[in-house]
């Protein structure tokens, strides 16, 4: 399997174990990653707040490159995700706009083709590369260890726009990921709730309010850790948490990993080698936990 | 006919007891709604049972609760399709849930209260046209194309489905909410109201206010009848910062203005610079940063350092703001270029009025003519 792949810039600047784990696993699930380096932020939604022709551009422009390679493309970030697929909806459904917006990428000989196939990684893993194949792939099942889904909102919501008229599981992946690899499910209020992190320069207590309730819930509903696909939930969620702590009242300390991370626990590979120790929140009770059921 | 059960949360508040769950069977037609469902018991089983409800057709908006935990219309949820929805999501035979609407009190079983939360924040935007100088001899008349921006927020019945379920009145009770902020659009954008910037400015200067949103598409997925209320929330932000320029004491203006240049710049995200410009842009020299500004800079800091602490700021370039590279060889100045083009047209297409045309992507030439047209040639 070969993707066009776009790692979005978080992955590349304050949450870097997650782009370093994603390439670990890749080569070992054998999916070869070819980087698009040459595409440009998604505009994470702020753009779309500034400038709607300009967003859809920049993300036409992605696309353009995607398609250059003649692979399917694939993110690994939920906000990518669902601020590309925003812009891909306008860029589909109309074809003069789509025309007006191709003629300012043609200066630099790019076009964009209706209709690009943009997958998130746990959207691939579930629908191409396939639950039955991964199993197989396993060498260290994460048996014993309770895993909190939290997905973010760019991959759950608005559903018509993101798939879910044609594959309406979509919003059960990471549960079907974390039992293929051996673990539990945790199930606790925050799952598919937000993060809260695209206020938390603008209204810090509604932010961190929402990240320490779903953190304080996991770890009430027995959670040994938290799985996301999306690093900017991440850095509400990890880089944030002693901050969420203060703003709730109350002790956290839950380990928070990337889906990469995950699945590469699950492949053999080692706490550090994913990254792990880079985290703020320790994810020392994770290693500890798997330590124990291995031995 | 098919077998439903139906477990609805109750509250009797005269008996004295909490909240309790209750199941009810019903038999009813896979189309027919969850409403139905609910009136077949009050009617056949429980008279107790305390629903509200007018037209059953999704016009008048009085039958708002969670169904599965989604907030939505009963009557336009079938009964059908809300049983393999609890199926898919818990496994198994599961019964539908049926719950009052969150953010709101509970009055009686699925009766809230719609005057405490969300009427008084309907009034809190002025919901009503505040023209300026005389008014004319005869109607307002507007050309119609300036009406359209509007007419999405127009098409809301008032039902609070998106205020249930916004996850950041959850956090925070006081934001002004998803329908209120539609029903602001629906002045801000209307060429007869007067009052476009102070609306605006109001909105924007309250920390409960257009900045408080926090992008969750709850309220969208929410709202039986389209109206997107996020999408709204955006326009206001978008005319807030653009057009009027509102300098708001949120740093929400100066968070997109930060992000959007750095993007114009650099083509990817400079975190620690987007962090030290949106709190305080131009220490260098051309603004002075307002103390509240620099209290959340100051606020950001034990978080970087414990950053620095893991290791997960792998290197300086990625603390010193700036430093960050740019994309390589002549993609940065394709990058610039499409700034350019984007910020002289400011094109903007309004899905709600286009509506999808898939049809007509498919040039003309390559559709084919179906046998008997050419036999009437």
């Amino acid at each position: 399997m070969k993707v066009a792949y776009w790692p979005g810039c978080v992955s590349r600047g304050f949450t870097p174990e997650l782009h370093g784990s994603m390439a670990l696993v890749a080569e070992r699930l054998g999916i070869e990653l070819v980087e698009l380096d040459r595409a440009n932020c998604c505009g994470a939604g702020v753009i779309a707040e500034h400038n709607q022709e300009l967003v859809d551009t920049l993300n036409a422009r992605t696309f353009a490159l995607a398609q250059k390679t003649g692979l399917p493309m694939m993110n690994i970030c939920s906000t990518c995700q669902g601020a590309q697929s925003e812009c891909q909806e306008r860029l589909d459904a109309d074809s003069a706009y789509r025309a007006h917006i191709n003629e300012t990428l043609a200066a630099e000989g790019l076009s964009y083709e209706q209709g690009i196939d943009n997958k998130n990684f746990l959207w691939l893993l579930v629908e191409d590369y396939g639950l039955d194949k991964l199993k197989q792939q396993v060498t260290d099942p994460l048996e014993g260890l309770r895993v909190g889904p939290f997905y973010g909102c760019y991959v759950l919501r608005p559903k018509h726009r993101l798939g879910y008229d044609e594959r309406p599981e979509r919003d059960l992946y990471l549960e079907q990921v974390i039992e293929a690899l051996g673990g539990e499910v945790v199930e606790y209020p925050g799952a598919r709730k937000c993060c809260g992190f695209p206020i938390v320069t603008m209204n810090r207590d509604t932010s961190l309010r929402q990240a320490g309730t779903h953190v304080g819930d996991a770890l009430d509903a027995g959670a040994d850790c938290l799985v996301t696909p999306c690093p900017l939930c991440h850095l509400n969620l990890d880089m944030q948490q002693p901050e969420a702590a203060k703003v709730t009242g109350r002790d956290l300390g839950l380990a928070v990993l990337h889906l990469p991370q995950l699945v590469g626990l699950a492949l053999g590979f080692k706490p550090k080698q994913l990254g792990m120790r880079k985290h703020i929140a320790s994810t020392e009770w994770v290693e500890e936990r798997l330590a124990a059921v291995a031995a | 006919m098919p077998d439903y059960t139906l477990k609805v949360r109750r509250y009797q508040p005269e008996t004295g007891d909490g909240p309790y769950w209750q199941h009810y069977d019903v038999e009813l037609d896979e189309t027919l709604s969850v409403l139905d469902g609910l009136l077949q018991v009050r009617d056949r089983e429980d008279g107790t049972l305390v629903v509200r409800c007018s037209c059953r057709a999704a016009i008048c908006g009085s039958c708002g609760v969670k169904i599965n935990g989604e907030s939505t219309l009963a009557c336009k949820t079938m009964i059908g399709e809300a049983h393999e929805f609890a199926n898919r999501r818990n496994g198994g035979n599961q019964p539908i849930v049926v719950e009052p609407m969150g953010n709101m009190p509970v009055i009686k079983d699925l009766i809230t209260d719609m005057e405490s939360t969300h009427w008084t924040k309907i009034r809190r935007v002025t919901p009503w046209l505040l023209p300026e100088g005389e008014p004319p001899q005869r109607e307002y008349v507007v050309p119609p194309e300036s009406m359209i921006d509007v007419t999405q927020s127009m098409a809301c019945i008032q039902c609070g489905a998106c205020v249930s379920a916004c996850l950041s009145m959850e956090a925070d009770p006081d934001f002004v909410g998803p329908a209120a902020l539609a029903k602001a659009y629906r002045f801000v954008g209307d060429p007869r109201d007067g009052q476009h910037e102070e609306r605006l400015y109001d909105l924007a200067q309250d920390p409960h206010g257009i900045y408080d949103c926090t992008h969750c598409f709850s309220c969208i997925d929410a709202c039986p009848k389209g109206v997107a209320p996020m999408d709204q929330i955006m326009r206001l932000r978008r005319l807030a910062g653009h057009e009027h320029e509102i300098d708001d004491v949120n740093n929400g203006h100066r968070h997109e203005v930060a992000f959007t240049k750095i993007i114009e710049k650099k083509g990817t995200l400079d975190e620690s610079m987007l962090l030290q410009e949106s709190y305080a842009p131009g220490v260098k020299g051309k603004l002075i940063p307002r103390a509240g500004a620099l209290r959340g800079l100051l606020g950001s800091i034990p978080t970087a350092l414990r950053g620095i602490r893991t290791g997960k700021m792998r290197s300086l370039p990625k603390l010193i703001p700036g430093v960050h590279g740019k994309l390589p060889g002549g993609d940065q100045k394709q990058v610039e270029r499409i700034y350019a083009h984007a910020e002289e047209h400011r094109e903007q297409l309004n899905l709600y009025i286009k509506g999808e045309e898939a049809e007509e992507d498919v040039p003309e030439e390559t559709v084919e003519p179906e046998p008997d047209e050419e036999e009437d040639r």
